[in-house]
């Protein structure tokens, strides 16, 4: 079905962004338009899953060339899905930046990038056009750049060169892999490439042009021998920007890998068992690294690894219910994993460091706040009922029943890990007493009300959110349970965008 | 001319490799422009290459008799060759401020110690 909603959600952001360039140097008026455009933004988003789900899968060919000759795209429910929690998500960061970034980033453009960098991934999600969503690409990557580099302070130079090159390295491979692709089947539209790519003899350079695909979205989503830019670029931009980059920028390469292993190349026995090795070690290494690190950024940044290993094994194991956990645990993901670097922007304001050593205290003197952040901890770790438990429930099922049991091994060293990693968290920061000889600048106090409120209203309602899903669980099961439906049995979405065939 | 264009591919993707593993900053920067190239050609050959037969339908017929030269990956190489420069322009004067402050070309002298982390 046709029909011009779709890109809702990316002009919003755009014609957001082309406001607040007006609005140069204006930065209340920024702020303001910004909250206004993302809050635009999830209504609009809101309505788009509405519609897909009454009306099932939406499609709009651009300037009305024909699929598959033009530009197509798709709003099925995975990625309407994936819209709105974005836009949730893109909200929250932007009502926590109108406090959290300080002026002087804000003169050289903060707001207008970062709703580039929304409306990139909005595109990026919608997009059935795999050359398409490489464009996408490169506008996520470069909004990032910018806002990485904004300040220029030497750590964040520094974090940048490597983001950079690796990024700019994965964009390559992908490209590449691309021109392979339109060398071997003569198209670019992904509903059409399912079809062509079945009928191709060589079934072998078939293999060989996927792994450029799983090399390129393994960098941008810091799969196991390719995630070393992470940890050592992520915490050194501002926490909002962090928290865009942690929550939504790693998971667009899962959502990439879902699309071109659901629909182009179908995971073999050899890609499946080389996804779930990847898994296995992605999830040792992130846990590792999660043991040493004692800067609150940097332990967050190897949790994203780790995470990450856990999608990874759920399309290794490519059943209906593991991809089921895996689509459950991006979208908890995302949510947790934003806000979790959204509060360590709270923290640093409250005591000016991310080091454990020089931090305590919290709990005694602001425990309603320090309760609202246990709250998140006990999602990301996985306690029921709230939202990290149940995409944990299929993975476990599933590879039980596959009989994977390193990667069973795995989830289980990956759940105890971040337990262990949280839990030693809370004790260094919320309860111990501020260690002797420190003397916290508690810039958190003496603000007004309404900034106070700023800085902790997006915490809440990503917090909310967890709940929700946590509590609804069914809803969200059921709605999951169709995504991978649709992702195993591709026929709908083909359908949609080509016509009925024969 | 297929084989030519096959070698250069190669050439380049080799050295913008050899260029990436090096530690100056700047065969980084140049290694990333090899492989941007090479992967720009390789969608040029890909695409096909066909001399001298535009991709127009004589206006005597309804469609293609014959063999034409495919318009899309030179579109699809435009594109890309515009972001390219876009990120390169970036990361040259993200290089340039990197080496005014760490006042050095070597990749290993952008670790800035842990302790002094904020």
């Amino acid at each position: 079905m046709i029909d011009n909603h779709i890109l809702g959600p990316v002009f919003i952001h755009l014609f957001t962004a082309i406001l607040q360039l007006i609005a140069w140097r204006k930065t209340v008026t920024q702020r303001v338009i910004s909250g206004i455009g993302s809050f635009l933004g999830v209504l609009v988003s809101i309505r788009l899953l509405d519609k897909v789900v009454d009306n099932g899968i939406l499609t709009l060919n651009a300037s009305n060339w024909e699929a598959p000759f033009g530009i197509v795209f798709v709003a099925d429910l995975l990625s309407s899905t994936l819209v709105l929690i974005t836009s949730l998500a893109g909200l929250a960061v932007s009502l926590f930046s109108s406090t959290g970034i300080n002026r002087q980033r804000m003169l050289y453009g903060y707001f207008p990038i970062f709703h580039f960098l929304v409306m990139g991934l909005n595109g990026a999600f919608l997009t059935g056009d795999i050359f398409n969503l490489y464009v996408w690409f490169e506008v996520i990557i470069i909004s990032s750049f910018v806002l990485m580099t904004l300040g220029g302070r030497k750590q964040q130079l520094e974090g940048a060169v490597k983001y950079m090159a690796l990024n700019i390295l994965a964009s390559t491979f992908f490209l590449t892999g691309i021109g392979i692709l339109y060398g071997i089947t003569g198209s670019l539209n992904m509903a059409d490439l399912s079809q062509k790519i079945k009928l191709v003899n060589n079934q072998f350079l078939i293999g060989i042009t996927s792994t450029f695909f799983l090399i390129g979205f393994g960098i941008k989503s810091a799969v196991f021998p390719l995630y070393y830019w992470l940890p050592s670029s992520y915490h050194t931009p501002p926490s909002a920007v962090a928290a865009t980059f942690g929550g939504l920028l790693t998971k667009v390469g899962i959502y990439a890998m879902l699309r071109v292993f659901s629909l182009i190349f179908i995971p073999d026995e050899f890609t499946r068992n080389l996804l779930m090795v990847l898994a296995v070690l992605t999830i040792i290494t992130g846990s590792l690294g999660a043991l040493i690190k004692l800067n609150i950024r940097r332990l967050f940044s190897y949790l994203i690894v780790c995470h990450i290993g856990f999608m990874i094994g759920g399309i290794g194991m490519f059943t209906k219910v593991a991809l089921m956990g895996t689509i459950f645990y991006l979208f908890h993901d995302i949510l947790v994993k934003t806000n979790m670097f959204l509060i360590a922007g709270v923290i640093r304001q409250m005591r000016g460091t991310m080091e454990m050593k020089y931090l305590g205290g919290i709990y005694g003197q602001y425990p309603k706040i320090s309760l609202l952040i246990a709250l998140v901890l006990f999602s990301l770790v996985g306690i029921p009922p709230l939202s990290g438990f149940w995409p944990k429930i299929f993975l476990f099922k599933e590879s039980l029943n596959l009989e994977h049991y390193a990667f069973v091994a795995a989830l289980v060293l990956g759940s105890f890990v971040t337990l262990f990693a949280i839990a030693r968290m809370w004790s260094e920061v919320f309860w111990k007493d501020v260690p002797a000889g420190v003397d916290a600048e508690d810039k958190f106090a003496p603000m007004p009300l309404a900034r106070k409120i700023l800085l902790i209203l997006p915490i809440g309602l990503l917090a909310a959110i967890t709940i929700f899903i946590g509590l609804n669980a069914e809803v969200v099961v059921q709605l999951v349970d169709k995504i991978s439906d649709q992702l195993v049995d591709t026929s709908s979405y083909v359908e949609a965008v080509l016509g009925k065939q024969n | 001319m297929e084989l030519l264009l096959i070698i250069l591919i190669g050439l380049l993707y080799g050295a913008g490799v050899y260029m990436i593993l090096r530690r100056s900053m700047v065969k980084l920067l140049l290694g990333i422009m090899f492989l941007g190239t090479g992967a720009n050609i390789l969608i040029f050959l890909l695409g096909g290459i066909t001399k001298g037969k535009p991709p127009v339908i004589d206006e005597s017929l309804k469609m293609f008799q014959d063999n034409y030269a495919d318009p899309i990956p030179q579109a699809l190489i435009l594109t890309a060759i515009v972001i390219s420069f876009a990120l390169t322009a970036f990361a040259i004067v993200l290089l340039k401020r990197v080496y005014a402050l760490v006042d050095s070309d070597d990749l290993d002298d952008l670790n800035t110690p842990e302790e002094e982390d904020i």
